[in-house]
């Protein structure tokens, strides 16, 4: 279709309109960019010369930074298995059994994942922790995003589960299988790519959190980078740029990557809208 | 046993796979709901010796927290709160879902290239860390060679310590930043479900931009609109992520709600008045979560059964 004079001088302006958005948003960003590969970086923006790697060997020797990203990983991949396991057998019974009031738990469980959240939770949740014994554990954080994620894991797997046919354990169930034959043989595998995108769901979600082990943990040994990026400051109280900036890009790629791994596979879409 | 009734899991099976999530959910959602309550009313602290037998004190707490006399003052609960509307009301409402809707309009014009980058700085600005986002900022923000300053400099315009001078307006744009993205995602997807006749008819009658979107689009996605509203209110008001960047500072002045409670309960060990505070904001996420919950009654009752 040809576009009139007024509608092209409107695509013209929209297009400028947009990529001023997209600039303002870039802006802060960029520092992130650029810093971890200047060797002098400061908080300025300065195009790196010469370009260097020389500040990822510096965090790679660095043994604390590297025990941050270690216990990154055990937190978030324990909760990741934690939630993942608990939510596709919870969904599956709430999908298929016919336990009275299914409708009901749902409901409710969506209510209080909204309202029991953030600093206000924490009270509880430390009171908890520390009443069982857990302070300052992994498998603390572990089980506090385990808990908290549940709920809308249970929800995005049930409205999964609920699209597949149920004839695929029917007929597995006719030719002689028992129900927990059927769930792992016939239906775990169809319901695989719904638990996929709950796992890169959690995981995001517990990679890049803050409060809870900021909250729970007290030894440095078991901070995940979150929390362990700042003490990379100087005995002055600096900040050490070179290695702060190296360390976030680091600690960003897992988030990117899966995020990557997710609009490829699946097509970003709705999917992203559930991450907080 | 008639078709209807056949289930795949016997009543013994489907408990017996609800009970992990069962639970972790009771322990770390359900209880913690009840706990606070009961902690509320007590003058249980972090140390001392009202740490392990805290006494019943009933409403004090909550007295405390509405007395008049201090119920303005910077560092205190009504500051707080009313700071945290102030912040709710302009980076979500009126930050994050204009531009969002702003953006998502947009691209529904402008070449696909474009908008692949314009969405990607979007994204990448809701994706990555929190902590990364705020050394991010910390740079950007910074005095003698920040970014910011840089731009403001280079054009002649004054620089500014912003952080110090206007911390409220920074973690309002901060947050609008950090969050637009959503709003984006969930217009652009919103827009994309109106069947493309409605705009090529209206193209036809030589419409203009702005009289698609008030006529067609906007009233279109009106439900969208209410579910997004609500959806960033509640994460808005719940949200901890300035305090990366200020702390709570300078002088309170962007002490939020969840910074406040932080800051009774484990700066200052108050565990009874914090989770005092911890009750007002739940009780006040109830309230976002039920108009949520009954406008999306419609959608759960098609997933029930």
């Amino acid at each position: 279709m040809r576009l009139s004079f007024p509608q092209l001088v409107a695509r013209i302006g929209f297009s400028a309109l947009a990529a001023i958005i997209g600039i303002l948003f870039a802006l802060p960003l960029i520092w992130f960019i650029f810093a971890p590969f200047n060797a002098r970086a400061e908080l300025g923006i300065a195009i790196p010369d010469p370009w260097t790697l020389k500040n990822f060997m510096t965090v790679f020797g660095n043994g604390f930074a590297m025990r941050g990203l270690l216990n990154s990983l055990i937190q978030s991949v324990g909760g990741v298995i934690l939630v993942a396991a608990a939510a596709t057998l919870a969904a599956y019974a709430l999908s298929r059994s016919s336990i009275p009031g299914k409708g009901m738990i749902t409901y409710v469980l969506l209510l209080f994942s909204s309202v029991v959240s953030g600093t206000a939770a924490m009270v509880p949740i430390f009171l908890i922790i520390s009443s069982v014994g857990l302070m300052d554990t992994h498998i603390a954080v572990i089980l506090v995003f385990a808990g908290g994620l549940l709920p809308t894991a249970m929800f995005i797997l049930r409205d999964f589960i609920d699209g597949i046919p149920r004839t695929y354990e029917e007929s597995a169930m006719v030719a002689g299988a028992s129900p927990v034959q059927a769930f792992f043989d016939v239906a775990l595998p169809v319901i695989r790519p719904g638990i996929v995108v709950v796992v890169v769901w959690a995981f995001v979600n517990i990679w890049g959190s803050f409060l809870i082990p900021f909250i729970l943990l007290r030894s440095d040994d078991l901070m995940p980078s979150s929390v362990a990026i700042y003490s990379f400051y100087s005995e002055a109280g600096t900040p050490i740029v070179t290695l702060l900036a190296a360390y976030s890009l680091i600690y960003s790629l897992p988030v990117v990557a899966l995020y990557l791994f997710v609009s490829w596979k699946f097509g970003f879409r709705f999917f992203g809208g559930i991450k907080a | 046993m008639t078709k209807k009734n056949f289930s795949l899991l016997s009543h013994r099976a489907g408990a017996a796979f609800l009970a992990p999530a069962a639970a972790l959910v009771g322990v770390f959602v359900l209880l913690p709901f009840f706990w606070v309550i009961v902690v509320s009313f007590t003058n249980r602290t972090l140390l001392g010796k009202t740490a392990l037998n805290p006494d019943f004190v009933g409403l004090q707490n909550y007295i405390q927290l509405f007395d008049p006399t201090t119920f303005f003052t910077r560092g205190q609960f009504g500051f707080s709160l009313i700071l945290t509307t102030q912040f709710v009301l302009l980076s979500a409402l009126v930050g994050q879902a204009l531009l969002g809707l702003l953006l998502a309009w947009l691209m529904q014009t402008i070449p696909p290239a474009l908008k692949r980058i314009v969405e990607t700085a979007v994204i990448a600005a809701w994706i990555l860390p929190e902590v990364v986002i705020g050394f991010a900022w910390f740079a950007f923000l910074d005095y003698d060679n920040g970014t910011l300053n840089m731009i403001l400099r280079g054009l002649g315009l004054p620089a500014g310590d912003f952080l110090l001078q206007q911390p409220f307006w920074v973690i309002v744009i901060f947050n609008t930043w950090r969050g637009a993205a959503f709003s984006m995602m969930l217009f652009n997807s919103a827009f994309a479900s109106i069947p493309p006749s409605y705009f090529q008819a209206a193209d036809v009658a030589g419409a203009s931009s702005w009289q698609k979107f008030r006529d067609i689009g906007l009233p279109l996605i009106r439900g969208h609109v209410v579910t997004d509203l609500i959806l960033i209110t509640m994460w808005t008001f719940n949200v901890f992520t300035p305090f990366i960047l200020t702390n709570g500072g300078p002088s309170y002045r962007t002490e939020l709600l969840s910074i406040y409670n932080y800051r009774i309960a484990f700066r200052e060990f108050d565990f009874g008045k914090g989770a005092a505070v911890g009750v007002i904001i739940m009780l006040i996420n109830l309230v976002f979560a039920l108009i949520y919950l009954s406008f999306g009654r419609k959608k759960a009752k098609a997933v029930e059964e």
